[in-house]
């Protein structure tokens, strides 16, 4: 058989063979990939890129002057403290959590974890309605505080108990799973060397999952400057005293002043961009240590 | 014969901390999530039968209801079916820019809904740049109920893709070859073996895509127009009767969907259980 | 009918790494050819590229004498078992092997009754009747070996491929199926090949064995021929332990400092060589003219048999052999060795 003929074949064979069963055709994936990215471009990238347009509506000067006006600063400041709050104290939650689901097995285990998920499927309004419905005004307890002069409803309090019920979970749903998987004989270990409980948790515990950690910090935060619905029902929009950024971005927004609105707005977009990048950055980072774990054990 | 094992709360172990661990959480937990939903329940319980019922089968209630519950279904469904195709193409081509839209996906879950709401609402209003695109077709979006749709199939859409995602990049290559080496061609093998794998985990995407859309509140009140019994959605209604200083209203309106959140926690529960159960697998 | 399957020249690379190296091989109709070779010398690649799962750079697989370069994965009709049995997790082991039946067109399909008398025919050859309506996950993985080559034979396969067909299974399981399979196969006289990395395997169960290294193949032939004809070091060493002398060759005898330590040779050489001896071939002797000189310098336990290891001058490493003797001789003593059987390649 001459050589010719059996290059034809091989030819042939690039051109027809095995990709019509084990993949699709580039016409398919073509068109598939170009409805994903349509409809990504649709929902997801033009209304980002309309907040940044918007914000520049008016020029970088109004842009400036939105942002540094005193409310807004307020505003931001106000942010920065309620995530100051309530983050520290997730993180301590979320690891207690952790720590207790995650290396121990007792009753009720499962019933637990799904409190601790409970929040991501409750509504955020509910989440502010029952701290009203506790110290509000005509709350349970509202009559109460109210003698003794404590103030939790439109007031900093309640922001931060709002906010940290829709952002509780986002710590000990990722250090659950990673503690689970890596078992608890780096512990054991470090306990029969003689290290202290609190020395084995800084020194082993924390050391191991401290990625996980960063990226479920990352989230709760991430949620804590940006909650919307619960913070709105708690706060009583007191201007440049309970209104956070999200507010703040509401009030100037119904009160026509779209271009201000966006200029705020464009700041929390630039929160959650950031936020995207650095969780995408750890998750490479995550896997390669995941990656790690799997070959040592 | 085995004996009866001695009732343990917590099986022994030589870790320490579970005490202050356990505290710590069930304190958190009680203080922010179980005191105050108890207060929810009691306060609606307080409002007595007649109230309840009368509140829960008002039609702005059940307006708002629909329209919280219906929007969600069908944002959902539009969600389940792109977001399958997103983490299908994300997984299975390779495209310039792939990663960065990977990345991207995460969007809805990190912009702060408040933002999502104004920006969704600019590009839909009658003269933003889909909004009059869709009104030379003679179709108004911004203040009426698809409008609400657009929203929530934009805070729902990561729930699916994150869901299906890795179900996909974990599926085993050789069953598709064994398929094909069987005879079929690479339709079947997609809809015969390679989406029945899948479909726990879209199910899955699906719920909560559809759960989360049901209490979305900042991104829908922008877009929504907020007309009593044609666009409010039931959150909305819980502050309007909360600024009203109908509590008993907003707690009634709150436990109802709080009550719709459960049971489809319990349903994705299920779900999971019996996919493990039935494919080894979640 | 079984069909003869020919592979000629098939080169194929991995980003760059050659996998295969210009293989060939010819496998009769009906036979059981087994595959052997340490792990990354090319025994899986070569199977996939017979079922057409890789595209070779070079060279051809032909069934019957026809190349099979332009036949689509359905008209090669191979039955390919896979390493870790691929089955439809979704579907029963009913589905499962019914799968190749409903996939064909709409034309060639049989009919449902067809379908069901062929599924339970096939259900009883590999001993899984009353299996039908369970899944995957609720099996045994000797069941779902079983299940994954009833959905093979499903399809009337031209050639049955098995990859490590029981590289997954505890050890008293695999040799039960071992022997099923060499039953199954003088059934069904299906041409198979599988792959396997044991060779204890391999030369039980096959026809003939191919022994690949490196993306080569070393050597075929039964296993008598590739165990008592190595035909290159490396298949006289991999099948089995072999002690390696530097000798000298000439005139039919492999010289170890002048002595003649192996006569007859048959191979058609002279000058520098290796012998390999299997320690079951070097034994103990009195001291003469055509022995190996050495002092013992380890006795272990080996099996029922004890273990020397002998220190021979000269020899890089100690030539290592068995004996039966409840009284072995003691480390330190001086022994001579006579060598029986042995191959020679030049170095």
């Amino acid at each position: 058989m001459s050589s010719a003929s059996s290059l034809g074949a091989t030819s042939r064979r690039a051109a027809a063979r095995t990709p019509s069963a084990l993949r699709e055709s580039s016409l398919v994936s073509g068109t598939l990939i170009v409805l994903a990215l349509g409809f990504l471009l649709l929902f997801l990238f033009l209304p980002l890129i309309a907040v940044f347009v918007e914000a520049f509506r008016r020029g970088f000067a109004a842009y400036f002057e939105a942002i540094t006006e005193p409310d807004a600063l307020a505003a931001m400041r106000l942010t920065l403290l309620i995530a100051a709050i309530a983050v520290p104290l997730n993180v301590v939650l979320g690891v207690a959590g952790a720590w207790a689901v995650a290396r121990f097995e007792f009753r009720g285990k499962s019933v637990l974890v799904s409190l601790i998920d409970l929040p991501f499927s409750v509504s955020p309004v509910i989440a502010g309605l029952v701290y009203v419905l506790l110290f509000g005004a005509q709350g349970y307890f509202g009559p109460w505080l109210r003698a003794n002069g404590v103030e939790i409803i439109f007031a900093v309090p309640g922001i931060v108990l709002a906010t940290m019920f829709v952002t509780f979970p986002f710590v000990a749903r990722e250090l659950i799973p990673h503690m689970e998987t890596l078992g608890s004989t780096d512990e054991e270990a470090a306990l029969t060397l003689g290290a202290s409980p609190w020395r084995t948790f800084f020194m082993v515990t924390l050391p191991n999952v401290k990625w996980s950690l960063l990226y479920g910090v990352l989230l709760c935060n991430a949620r804590a400057m940006g909650e919307f619905g619960a913070v709105a029902v708690v706060s009583g929009r007191i201007r440049g005293v309970t209104t956070t950024m999200p507010l703040h971005v509401e009030i100037l927004y119904n009160e026509y002043m779209g271009a201000a609105a966006f200029a705020v707005a464009s700041l929390l977009a630039l929160l959650a961009l950031v936020t995207l990048a650095a969780k995408a950055l750890l998750e490479w980072r995550y896997a390669e240590e995941i990656a790690a774990t799997r070959h040592t054990s | 014969m085995s004996e009866a094992r001695p009732f343990r709360w917590r099986e022994p172990s030589i870790l320490p901390g579970f005490g202050l661990a356990f505290g710590v959480l069930a304190a958190g937990l009680s203080v922010l999530i179980l005191i105050p939903l108890a207060a929810l329940v009691l306060k609606a319980a307080s409002a007595g039968p007649a109230d309840i019922v009368a509140i829960a089968t008002a039609p702005r209630t059940i307006a708002a209801l629909r329209l919280s519950f219906g929007a969600a279904f069908v944002a959902a469904l539009v969600n389940a079916v792109f977001g399958l195709l997103i983490a299908w193409v994300l997984v299975r081509y390779r495209f310039p820019g792939r990663r960065f839209v990977d990345a991207a996906v995460d969007l809805p879950f990190a912009l702060p809904t408040a933002v999502a709401g104004i920006a969704l609402t600019a590009l839909w209003a009658g003269n933003g740049w889909l909004g009059s695109l869709a009104a030379s077709f003679g179709v108004k979006v911004a203040y009426t109920p698809l409008g609400v749709m657009i929203a929530l199939i934009f805070v729902g859409l990561p729930f699916v893709v994150r869901s299906v995602q890795p179900v996909l990049a974990d599926a085993q290559r050789d069953v598709e070859e064994a398929s094909a080496l069987l005879g079929a061609t690479r339709w079947r093998t997609v809809f015969c073996v390679i989406l029945p794998n899948v479909l726990p985990a879209l199910l899955t995407g699906f719920t909560l895509a559809f759960a989360r859309a049901i209490g979305e509140y900042g991104s829908v009140i922008f877009i929504a127009g907020n007309v009593p019994m044609v666009s409010e959605i039931a959150p909305l209604l819980i502050v309007i009767r909360l600024e009203q200083f109908d509590y008993a209203g907003a707690a009634v309106v709150g436990v109802l969907m709080l009550a719709a959140s459960l049971v489809l926690l319990l349903l994705i529960n299920a779900l999971q259980a019996w996919s493990r159960r039935r494919l080894g697998y979640v | 009918m079984p069909v003869s399957l020919s592979i000629e020249n098939l080169d194929k690379r991995f980003n760059g790494v050659p996998a295969l190296r210009g293989v060939s091989l010819d496998v009769a109709p009906a036979e059981l050819v087994a595959l052997l070779g340490p792990s990354g010398s090319g025994k899986t690649t070569l199977l996939r590229a017979i079922a057409g799962l890789e595209e070779p750079e070079a060279g051809r697989v032909l069934f019957d004498g026809v190349d099979s370069g332009t036949l689509s994965l359905r008209d090669r009709r191979i039955g390919f078992v896979f390493q870790h049995y691929a089955l439809f997790r979704h579907l029963t082991v009913f589905e499962n092997i019914a799968f190749g039946l409903r996939a064909r067109p709409r034309a060639q399909r049989p009919a449902e009754a067809e379908i069901r008398s062929r599924v339970l025919a096939l259900l009883e050859l590999v001993q899984l009747e009353g299996y039908d309506r369970r899944f995957p996950s609720q099996l045994s993985g000797g069941q779902r070996q079983r299940v994954a080559l009833a959905r093979a034979l499903a399809i009337e396969p031209r050639v049955l491929l098995l990859d490590e067909p029981f590289g997954a299974l505890d050890a008293k399981v695999r040799k039960d199926l071992r022997r099923w399979l060499r039953e199954l196969h003088a059934r069904t006289g299906n041409t198979t090949l599988f792959v396997t990395h044991d060779q204890e395997e391999a030369l039980e169960l096959a026809d003939r064995v191919a022994i690949l290294n490196g993306g080569r193949i070393e050597q075929v032939g039964t296993p008598d021929d590739v165990l008592d004809h190595p035909a290159t070091p490396f298949v006289c060493e991999f099948l089995g332990e072999a002690n390696r002398i530097p000798v000298t060759v000439s005139g039919g005898s492999a010289y170890f400092a002048d002595r003649p330590i192996l006569r007859g040779l048959t191979q058609n050489q002279s000058g520098c060589a290796s012998l390999f001896v299997r320690p079951q071939h070097v034994h103990l002797a009195e001291d003469g003219p055509a022995t190996l000189p050495g002092r013992v310098a380890a006795v272990r336990r080996h099996g029922a048999h004890r273990r020397l290891e002998v220190a021979v001058n000269g020899a890089p490493k100690p030539v290592e052999l068995d004996i039966a003797s409840q009284e072995p001789p003691a480390p330190g003593e001086t022994v001579a060795l006579r060598i029986a059987r042995g191959h020679v390649f030049s170095v």
